[in-house]
């Protein structure tokens, strides 16, 4: 039987008049990649934000692991082994492509409170670095600064970046935002690549990438899951169409 | 690696800066003329200062308008014990720069929880209420001040008495403090820094505990800027509150951006240009500080990099 490595129960997260997260419940389990898809502005982004910590939920309970993460600040989180990418690219402009993945990777590995030896003449720091922007197609273009990259070599580096992290769990956030066709189709293969040794939660409104890549779908509407199973019973769900295609939608366009 | 190739191993306005400061006490010697050497003197101080600001202002993204308070920490670190006749200078050294990290951890620890202007406003709010405390003190001479009869002395080996040893005590000072912040922002921490300059959110989303990472940046600066501040006091020879007035706070900031903000030598050039702007234009019109602000308005506008950014431009600095 599989673990359940992220639980979530009974979250809530109201702005204002807004209910963005409205009594949800959810299980993610240890090696799927479970895709979260819903309408613009169904709270999805903020729901990222409660299990990475940005924001904190009115109500609720978040377990990572079996451990109550509800409250815990995004660093600790990150210690732990949660991972996010952005779905606005947040990036360290500036700075170099490999020193933004090198940050990543010695967050995690414990030594960051050095004041003397050059970080960049660190070895092992710069090959993981290297490593997971290999691992994005990014190589080659280490040096670059950050500023100077493609929008979708942008995308690249903000999933590298939380890979870098060694995580347990990866939230990605709609990774292929305003890609073309061309560069989505990269951001497709390393996901292809990646489910196979992570747990992902991917959120994703490309229904073709949803369907290709999930183990199992949760349907998100005003903050509400109305629907969660597998791809299977998800395009067929009656409950699904309605509410967000509409009656006439059909899931496979 | 690519680096290595591009990387200038020389920058000739460091190398020329530093040769002109070396041999300046050789043609006082020959000309007699100490005026110069009083320049200098203070020039290296303040680019001390100005370098330990440039580590949280340029590196860190820390607008602290409060700076001039480690100047006075430092500075009273040295006339207080003088007043009691201590003059040991290690003791004086060590006092200014522990005070001077104490008080940076308890005001670093509320101001750091703040940002943009609040951050501005309460770092200046901190060292006003310094600046009253060592007013309200009558013993050590309140606003009035307090003179430094004899210089520090370090056992039987030296002491600064003489302005040609000060000088060089300071310029191997300034010389160190400038190696210490060079390695420290290539390090593990000093690249922590940089990127939560950058980005804050996105370095707390991968692992870092921002706060704690710019705290301990603000009392290393807060630490170095102490030093600076012992030495000034041995240099002037008198101390007052008036150090630490809200106006030598910004005075720092202004060196910082006319030479160029997070650049390692940008603080040496802003210190360089705003002690001799300053000696000149006073000598030929009251309102200089008019000048200033119109400089500074320049640099802003039109020369974000400041000096340090004109120099690499013609190629003399990296
Ligand atoms: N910080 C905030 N303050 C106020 N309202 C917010 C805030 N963040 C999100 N909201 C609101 O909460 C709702 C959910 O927003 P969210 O960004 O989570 O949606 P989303 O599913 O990610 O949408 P999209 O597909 O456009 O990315 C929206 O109505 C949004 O306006
Ligand atoms: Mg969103």
């Amino acid at each position: 039987m599989r673990q359940t490595i992220l639980s979530i129960s009974n979250l809530s997260k109201t702005f204002g008049g807004v209910v963005a997260t409205d009594d949800l419940s959810l299980d993610v389990e240890q090696g799927e990649l479970h895709a979260i898809i819903g309408p613009n502005g169904a709270g999805k982004t903020t729901l990222i934000a409660q299990l990475s910590g940005e924001i904190f939920p009115d109500n609720g309970r978040i377990l990572f692991q079996n451990k109550n993460i509800t409250m815990l600040p995004p660093f600790k989180r990150s210690h732990l082994g949660i991972a996010r990418s952005f779905q606005i690219t947040s990036l360290m402009q500036g700075m170099d492509v490999i020193d933004n993945v090198a940050l990543a990777t010695q967050a995690n590995d414990g030594h960051a409170y050095k004041f003397w030896k050059p970080a960049r003449d660190d070895r092992d720091l710069r090959q993981s670095a290297i490593d997971a922007l290999k691992e994005v197609g990014l190589e080659g273009r280490e040096f670059e600064k950050v500023q100077n990259l493609s929008h979708g070599e942008h995308r690249q580096l903000e999933i590298a970046m939380a890979l870098a992290t060694q995580p347990h769990l990866l939230l990605l956030d709609e990774p292929m935002a305003g890609m073309g066709t061309e560069e989505g189709d990269k951001i497709l293969k390393i996901l292809q690549k990646l489910k196979k040794r992570k747990t992902i939660l991917l959120i994703e409104h490309d229904m073709d990438v949803v369907f290709a890549l999930a183990d199992r779908i949760t349907v998100l509407v005003y903050g509400r899951a109305i629907a969660s199973g597998s791809p299977q019973s998800i395009k067929t769900d009656e409950r699904v169409r309605e509410a967000y295609l509409g009656t006439e939608g059909d899931l496979n366009c | 690696m690519r680096n290595l190739l591009t990387r200038k191993s020389f920058n000739f306005a460091f190398i020329i800066s530093v040769g002109l400061l070396a041999l300046l006490p050789l043609y006082v010697e020959m000309t007699g003329d100490d005026f110069y050497l009083d320049l200098a003197n203070r020039l290296m101080i303040l680019a001390i200062a100005a370098v330990s600001l440039n580590l949280i202002l340029g590196h860190g993204g820390m607008i602290s308008f409060g700076h001039a308070a480690y100047l006075g920490i430092g500075a009273y670190s040295v006339g207080i014990p003088a007043y009691y006749e201590i003059y040991d200078g290690l003791f004086q050294i060590i006092t200014a720069v522990f005070v001077s990290g104490v008080f940076a951890l308890l005001t670093g620890a509320v101001s750091l929880r703040t940002k943009g202007v609040y951050f501005i406003m309460i770092t200046m709010a901190f060292t006003q209420m310094a600046f009253f405390g060592i007013v309200s003190i009558e013993e050590y001479g309140g606003d009035d001040g307090l003179v430094i009869d004899t210089r520090s002395t370090f056992g039987n080996f030296f002491d600064l008495e003489d302005t040609v040893t000060l000088y060089y005590f300071v310029f191997v000072s300034l010389l160190i403090s400038l190696f210490i912040v060079k390695r420290i922002m290539e390090s593990r921490f000093g690249m922590v820094i940089s990127g939560s300059k950058s980005n804050e959110r996105r370095m707390q989303s991968i692992g870092y505990n921002t706060y704690r990472y710019k705290l301990v940046c603000y009392v290393l600066s807060g630490c170095l800027c102490g030093y600076a501040g012992a030495l000034l006091g041995n240099f002037t020879n008198f101390i007052s509150p008036e150090m630490m007035d809200w106006t030598a706070s910004g005075e720092l900031i202004f060196m910082v951006l006319l030479g160029g903000s997070g650049a390692l030598l940008g603080p040496l050039w802003g210190a360089a240009s705003f002690v001799l702007l300053e000696e000149w234009l006073s000598s030929i019109t009251t309102y200089w500080h008019f000048f200033f602000g119109a400089l500074l308005i320049l640099v802003v506008l039109f020369a974000r990099g400041g000096i340090d950014g004109l120099l690499s431009k013609i190629g003399l600095s990296k």
